[in-house]
């Protein structure tokens, strides 16, 4: 089994990248299947299904679905086993920037939207440093010296990730993205993440509310930079 | 160089009638059809080098053959300058950096910003700075940098432009410094004046080519006329913009 994390920016087009990639990896005679993870809803998933592929979706609700989805990789893995996949895309709620949910062995894709600006490459963090594709979107609304800046952005950041211009509307790209999943490698055995996660549990996931400092613990920084542990 | 489009199919999966056209160094080529007839799709195949990858199926060749993979990627060794229908810039940079690190990406000397002003101040009425943030610039300051960037930064031997006429900028001049001396030039256009000053026009239908036309003698001959034309209209846009009335003596050509 094949394993793609697709992530990348709210709004930068990864479910129609996605879904023109799946079409081409169809017409390549692979078995995609696709999960889905959002936060509270989606309605990506019935768009998907119109292509004839397994198609599942995970909202995260209340935890974190960077979290979620990495928590739950092994068993969507077997679902899409199941289902006689050959190729499972997982497609992330694409929210967090901190966070880069790309497991070593998987395939990650970061799709990131080029009318963002040249500086969004600098401010992304492991989502785009960590990615192994990055997926350039909507490149047709901007001039092709802004494309080519962007992509200097890009390199800088990542110098050996590989680059695909796609239009999530025209299909610009998705050959060239099916062409890499097809040759990435298969997962199996024990995965790790690429990139730690952010720095500690935090206090309002376990569900405190009050805004005040005193209320929290944990590895905390202040607005000067400076870190601390507060707690037990 | 020569390079060759191979015909792909159109909007609804038919071979295009138009299978093969070859177009030379020093060459001007036009492309025409009415909207939603494919037009920026070509121009995209070209600018991407096709290899039937791309929605339309068409194939791209450098000199006969599919050109090296990295041309396609790298913009250090990309041979195709393009002059999209952006109007505006929507990096929140200053025009200077901005040049810069075009340069940069295109590994060309970065002291090349003042030639791309000095450029781009001769096609816009309206003065370029360096300081100037790229978002505050006008439509016409927008076009007339992006053409200087693509003549000056961008010097390529394949040129891309896609609509030039609407963009505010003194048309002629910004066709010819586009050109240069001996590039392949394709330009889509809706212009009289700029199809005509093309040798032959790629008819856009449906998502395919589906004709090629030769400028004919009798078209050229017009082309002078066209160009006063042309000019008095251009001379009355202005007249209009500087809120003047126009009298029965400019009315006439």
């Amino acid at each position: 089994m094949k394993l793609v994390i697709v992530a990348g920016t709210p709004g930068s087009g990864k479910t129609s990248v996605l879904m023109h990639a799946i079409k081409n990896l169809q017409e390549m005679g692979m078995r995609p299947a696709v999960v889905k993870v959002d936060c509270l809803w989606t309605e990506d998933d019935s768009r998907i299904k119109r292509l004839g592929v397994p198609v599942r979706v995970g909202l995260a609700r209340d935890m974190c679905p960077d979290h979620y989805s990495i928590y739950n990789t092994d068993e969507m893995l077997s679902w899409a086993s199941s289902q006689g996949a050959d190729v499972l895309l997982n497609e992330t709620a694409g929210l967090c920037l901190r966070c880069a949910p790309y497991p070593d062995r998987a395939l990650a894709v970061c799709v990131i939207d080029v009318t963002s600006g040249p500086n969004t490459p600098l401010k992304i963090g492991p989502l785009l440093t960590t990615a192994d594709v990055v997926v350039a979107t909507k490149g047709d609304l901007v001039s092709q010296a802004e494309r080519e800046v962007f992509r200097e952005r890009v390199v800088e950041v990542n110098p050996g990730c590989r680059i695909v211009e796609a239009n999530g509307l025209t299909g610009k790209g998705s050959r060239e993205l099916a062409d890499l999943i097809k040759g990435s490698g298969e997962v199996e055995g024990e995965m790790h993440l690429r990139h730690n996660p952010p720095l500690a549990v935090c206090t309002l996931c376990t569900g405190e509310i009050r805004v005040s400092k005193r209320h929290h613990r944990g590895v905390l920084r202040h607005l000067d930079g400076f870190a601390e542990y507060l707690g037990e | 160089m020569i390079i060759t489009i191979k015909g792909g199919f159109d909007k609804d999966g038919a071979p295009e009638c138009v299978r093969r056209v070859d177009v030379s160094s020093g060459e001007v080529i036009g492309i025409v059809g009415p909207t939603g007839s494919g037009k920026s799709s070509l121009i995209s195949d070209l600018e991407q080098f096709a290899q039937g990858d791309t929605p339309s199926g068409r194939y791209v060749l450098i000199d006969g053959s599919p050109p090296d993979p990295e041309l396609r990627h790298d913009p250090r060794r990309k041979p195709v300058a393009q002059l999209s229908q952006n109007m505006h810039f929507l990096a929140d940079m200053s025009v200077c950096d901005f040049i810069y690190m075009h340069a940069r990406s295109r590994g060309r000397d970065t002291g090349l910003l003042s030639r791309v002003l000095e450029m781009a101040n001769t096609l816009t009425g309206e003065p370029i700075h360096g300081d100037d943030n790229l978002t505050e610039l006008s439509g016409g300051q927008s076009r007339a940098l992006m053409v200087a960037d693509i003549a000056v930064i961008s010097d390529s031997p394949i040129v891309l432009i896609d609509e030039i006429e609407n963009a505010g900028i003194r048309k002629k001049e910004a066709l010819r410094l586009l050109s240069g001396e001996g590039k392949i030039v394709l330009v889509v256009t809706h212009d009289p004046l700029l199809a005509l000053m093309t040798g032959r026009r790629i008819v856009m239908r449906n998502g395919g080519m589906v004709k090629v036309i030769s400028t004919t003698e009798e078209e050229r001959r017009f082309c002078d006329s066209l160009f006063r034309v042309d000019t008095w209209l251009l001379s009355l846009r202005e007249l209009i913009r500087r809120g003047e009335v126009l009298s029965a003596t400019e009315a006439a050509i």
